[in-house]
């Protein structure tokens, strides 16, 4: 619905006007209706994820059906040790990895585009997916752990330190007086380039075996996901998703401009402060997981955008539900595009993001 | 007691470069619509985010007697709301949906006198002719509908003082004319201090109460419109040779001759 283009003239009628509790009614049920479709489409999006884990289970290699998933779930021991383990140690952490990852990921790119006020912004544009892969690098190429860490850990742990050091150089550099969102992104943009330039430099000096492992660890894949690492990363998504959503005013002001923002009282420097810190600990948790992801954290904010507009309570999470969405997709394409192979997750992410890009992003903008 | 909004001792530094030194403002009456003038680059602006607390600057800014700077920031923009030069971006948002973020922006939202949030902004829309873009998404605005909404967004804070930079930069005459009348009445109404910079004299001379003229960070006169606009401080300010003639119907009429 939408009165006709007849700009009221303001000065001849004192407020309200006669018509105003009619048009009041109008617009309020318009608006309802629009809240209520917007809670629709993220409820069909939880839905589709669901039915997306639930595939990714079902088919491909010793795919399960339904009822045996169901039974191995709740009764594990009445089923054989090996669909057990099957089910819990494998088909479990890799299908929710996927869903967390991506909820992480679509999450951080979209308080990033935010805060940074840049449609490119995201954890891969801005170096932190090429930090954590260097972080790798040291561990993969040169053995370098930390200290008290166990193996298993030693390269998530180098690649986290160095991801999370990236998101704090960015923070860093947009405390500087004067540092306007621009710098921000350019000097992203300068990390990438830093980080890949010493990936390579260790790439150079690698043995074959330690560059292949790189290689394939650079690719991402969800294979390396256990259960404590998914524990953890499901912790801090958690945490951090209640903390942004309660910021979601302020972001949606934000969005209106910087000094705009300012002037209706938002303390600009600190909720970029804030969101920075939450997508750090995202984003570097996510990719030292399980390795470069690049497509997800700069697709799933546009496509939110567009199904559910930037008023921030309904875009933030909507970014994270497509995040989680385009994950889970991969995976389940991951597994099922070459009979008998895991593709690693990263190359998939891209092939099986790029259509719902192009069907959402690039489509004509007839909306309501 | 409503003494009005007064700024002394002001002082704005960009770097190195000071814009504003030790200025002394005010009072800008309670219940008028008051009136900054003067040239690009004058310091306009800069007095104007000065007295609503953003960005760095020393001196004190006092509203009805109140010291603004013992409040916290949230609390300041609250009482004082700046509006930007600049016209609201063009985001992805529903005109209606702007309103509620501005109103939410500090966690806080103004009493509305009847009805929700919703009402109230619907009666800010109204106010300023554009109710009928409530659902209209901002992206799909034009920019003097912009400024109508930035207006609406800051007028619907109900704030006790308005600095309004530049607010009819973007609108048509009859918007021109609506608004002035539309910032008179509320300033009336509801008892607060409204400072607008205008480039228009005579918009300044016909509707406002109290102007400021400004030129380099310095005060070249300040009162009652006629006292304030005449050849020569229009001569001093912009450097330019003019009249101010009475029309037909009593009325001050600003006509420019050339520059001087
Ligand atoms: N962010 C900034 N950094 C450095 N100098 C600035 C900045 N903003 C304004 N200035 C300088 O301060 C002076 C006053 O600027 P201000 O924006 O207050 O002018 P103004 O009177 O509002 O002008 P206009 O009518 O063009 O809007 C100008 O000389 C300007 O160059
Ligand atoms: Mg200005």
């Amino acid at each position: 619905m939408r009165v006709p283009d007849q700009s009221r003239p303001a000065a001849s009628s004192s407020s309200p006007v006669p018509d105003l509790s009619d048009y009041a009614r109008q617009v309020r049920q318009t608006y309802r209706a629009l809240l209520r479709r917007r809670i629709g489409i993220l409820g069909v999006m939880g839905a589709l994820i669901a039915g997306s884990v639930l595939l990714d289970f079902c088919l491909g290699p010793s795919g399960l059906s339904p009822s045996a998933l169901v039974r191995t779930l709740l009764h594990p021991h009445d089923v054989s040790a090996g669909q057990s383990v099957i089910v819990w140690q494998i088909r479990l952490p890799y299908a929710l990895m996927a869903v967390c990852v991506g909820a992480a990921l679509g999450l951080a790119g979209a308080e990033m585009q935010t805060v940074l006020a840049n449609p490119l912004a995201s954890p891969f544009t801005l170096g932190v997916s090429a930090a954590a892969a260097f972080g790798a690098s040291l561990a993969i190429i040169m053995g370098w752990g930390i200290p008290g860490v166990s193996d298993a850990w030693v390269v998530s742990a180098d690649a986290f330190v160095f991801a999370i050091g990236s998101v704090l150089m960015l923070d860093m550099v947009s405390r500087r007086r004067g540092a306007g969102t621009g710098t921000v992104v350019l000097f992203g943009i300068a990390l990438v380039f830093a980080f890949h330039a010493l990936v390579s430099l260790l790439q150079f000096v690698a043995n074959e075996d330690a560059l292949q492992d790189l290689v394939f660890w650079t690719m991402g894949s969800l294979t390396r996901a256990t259960w404590p690492k998914l524990d953890l990363l499901a912790a801090a998504c958690v945490v951090v998703a209640p903390l942004s959503f309660r910021a979601a005013w302020k972001l949606t002001v934000l969005r209106m401009g910087e000094e705009r923002a300012a002037s209706l009282g938002v303390d600009v420097p600190r909720v970029r402060r804030g969101a920075l810190l939450r997508v750090s600990i995202l984003s570097a948790l996510a990719v030292s997981f399980v390795g470069t992801i690049g497509f997800v954290g700069l697709v799933a904010p546009h496509i939110a955008r567009r199904l559910l507009g930037e008023d921030h309570r309904f875009y933030l999470p909507g970014s994270m539900l497509v995040g989680a969405l385009v994950m889970s997709l991969s995976s389940v394409a991951a597994r099922n595009l070459l009979p008998g192979v895991v593709i690693p997750t990263g190359i998939v992410t891209a092939l099986v993001g790029i259509p719902f890009f192009l069907a959402i992003v690039l489509r004509r903008r007839g909306l309501s | 007691m409503k003494t009005g909004l007064l700024a002394e001792h002001i002082c704005v530094h960009y770097g190195r470069r000071v814009v504003l030194d030790d200025l002394n403002v005010g009072p800008f009456p309670v219940g008028h619509v008051s009136a900054l003038l003067g040239p690009n680059g004058s310091g306009k602006s800069t007095l104007l985010r000065a007295m609503a607390g953003l960005g760095e600057s020393r001196g004190t800014v006092t509203l009805d007697g109140q010291d603004l700077s013992r409040l916290s920031f949230a609390q300041r923009t609250r009482r004082c709301i700046y509006l930007p030069q600049t016209l609201p971006a063009t985001v992805h948002i529903q005109v209606l949906e702007s309103l509620l973020a501005a109103q939410h922006a500090t966690g806080w939202t103004p009493a509305q006198p009847e009805g929700d949030a919703v009402d109230g902004a619907l009666r800010m829309l109204d106010v300023f002719g554009i109710a009928d873009l409530a659902m209209r998404y901002m992206d799909e605005l034009s920019g003097g509908q912009r400024q109508l909404v930035g207006l609406a967004q800051a007028l619907g804070r109900q704030p006790d003082a308005l600095l309004l930079d530049e607010p009819l930069s973007a609108l048509d005459l009859h918007h021109q004319f609506a608004v002035m009348e539309v910032l008179r009445r509320e300033t009336a109404r509801r008892g607060i201090v409204t400072v607008m910079v205008l480039h228009d004299l005579n918009i300044a001379v016909r509707m406002t109460d109290y102007d400021v003229i400004l030129r380099d960070g310095q005060i070249i006169a300040a009162g009652p419109p006629r006292d304030v606009i005449t050849p020569d401080t229009l001569r001093a300010t912009y450097d330019i040779t003019a009249r101010v003639e009475t029309c037909s119907r009593g009325l001050p009429h600003v006509m420019v001759d050339g520059l001087s």
